[in-house]
């Protein structure tokens, strides 16, 4: 299926097929998830309502982690077989990312003042996470830095694949390290240990996050394909304009 | 205190949650406008220069 849709216009018919009903479902299942959130989910015996941060932040730091495997696994692919819609999936991610890393220290800090008594600590979880957020906005920058967007590309790529090596220092910092911040409750060997009635709230929120990140993705990427295609017919009509054969990338594209 | 502002006070974590909630709607629901607004104007970026003489001359475009 990945093979099939990896042809610029068969993706365009695809995406523009699923992303009303993906947006929909986004909806219906955030607005389920926010009253399960607010309104259903009792409050914690120790926390009281602070709790409630957590069915935010949790699927947030989830999301961020996810979200860097998708654009390094999307980079490598971008490297090795040079794929257009890899780099643009690549390029498409990275804001959503940032974003969803950002949602996580902003609500973690939110969180952690009046359980920890402290808005930050430059611990391992927090700091690696806060490093995270840095990989993002540094691939971004980097794939916009360059005149070439080739060369800018293939840098960001790199950037990305380097970065990887953050990703299980955020996972298992809270094992291997002191930290204020909690281990893992949810993602552990031997189960969640988590009672249902946030175990359910929580879950609902992820999987709304899951799919916002879906439609967000495929908005982003048909965006990007369309500017490409732009950019090739500008270049073909001034190509034209001077009387000099059109390049052939930009005939491919424009195809 | 009962009722609507015994909910809105989150058992005196109102500072807190609230600000969570808001800081997520804002940073997730404006990269959704910011993405949405950009695709539009790529679509009709795309429209236009699909629609320029040159091209149906030649029968380009799709």
């Amino acid at each position: 299926m990945i093979g099939r849709l990896a042809n610029p216009a068969r993706f365009m018919r695809f995406s523009a097929a699923v992303l009303p009903w993906l947006a929909g479902a986004t909806a219906v299942c955030l607005g389920i998830g926010l009253y399960l959130s607010l309104v259903a989910a009792p409050p914690d015996y120790q926390q009281g309502e602070s709790v409630r941060i957590m069915f935010i932040h949790v699927p947030a730091a989830w999301m961020a982690l996810q979200t860097y495997l998708l654009m390094a696994v999307a980079s490598g692919v971008a490297l090795v077989w040079r794929h257009p819609l890899a780099e643009i999936a690549a390029q498409a991610a990275a804001p959503i990312g940032a974003a969803f890393t950002f949602v996580c220290l902003a609500t973690g800090s939110l969180w952690g003042r009046p359980m920890w008594g402290t808005w930050w600590v430059w611990d391992a979880r927090l700091t690696s996470v806060l490093v995270l957020f840095f990989l993002y906005l540094g691939y971004i920058a980097l794939a916009n830095a360059f005149d070439d967007a080739t060369r800018g590309g293939r840098a960001a790529s790199m950037l990305a694949l380097v970065g990887v090596v953050n990703l299980p220092i955020i996972k298992f910092s809270v094992d291997w390290w002191n930290t204020l911040h909690q281990p893992a409750s949810v993602m552990r060997l031997g189960g969640p240990t988590i009672d249902q009635s946030m175990l359910v709230p929580l879950l609902v929120m992820a999987l709304s996050f899951c799919l916002l990140f879906a439609a967000l993705l495929l908005l982003r990427m048909r965006t990007a394909l369309n500017e490409r295609k732009v950019r090739a017919l500008r270049l073909n009509e001034v190509a034209r304009a001077t009387g000099e054969e059109p390049l052939p990338g930009a005939a491919v594209l424009s195809r | 205190m009962s009722g609507l502002s015994a909910y809105f006070a989150m058992g005196g974590y109102a500072v807190f949650v609230w600000p969570a909630y808001a800081i997520a709607v804002a940073v997730l629901g404006g990269l959704v406008a910011v993405s949405w607004r950009r695709y539009r104007a790529s679509a009709a970026a795309l429209r236009e220069i699909e629609a320029q003489p040159w091209r149906r001359r030649q029968g380009g475009g799709e």
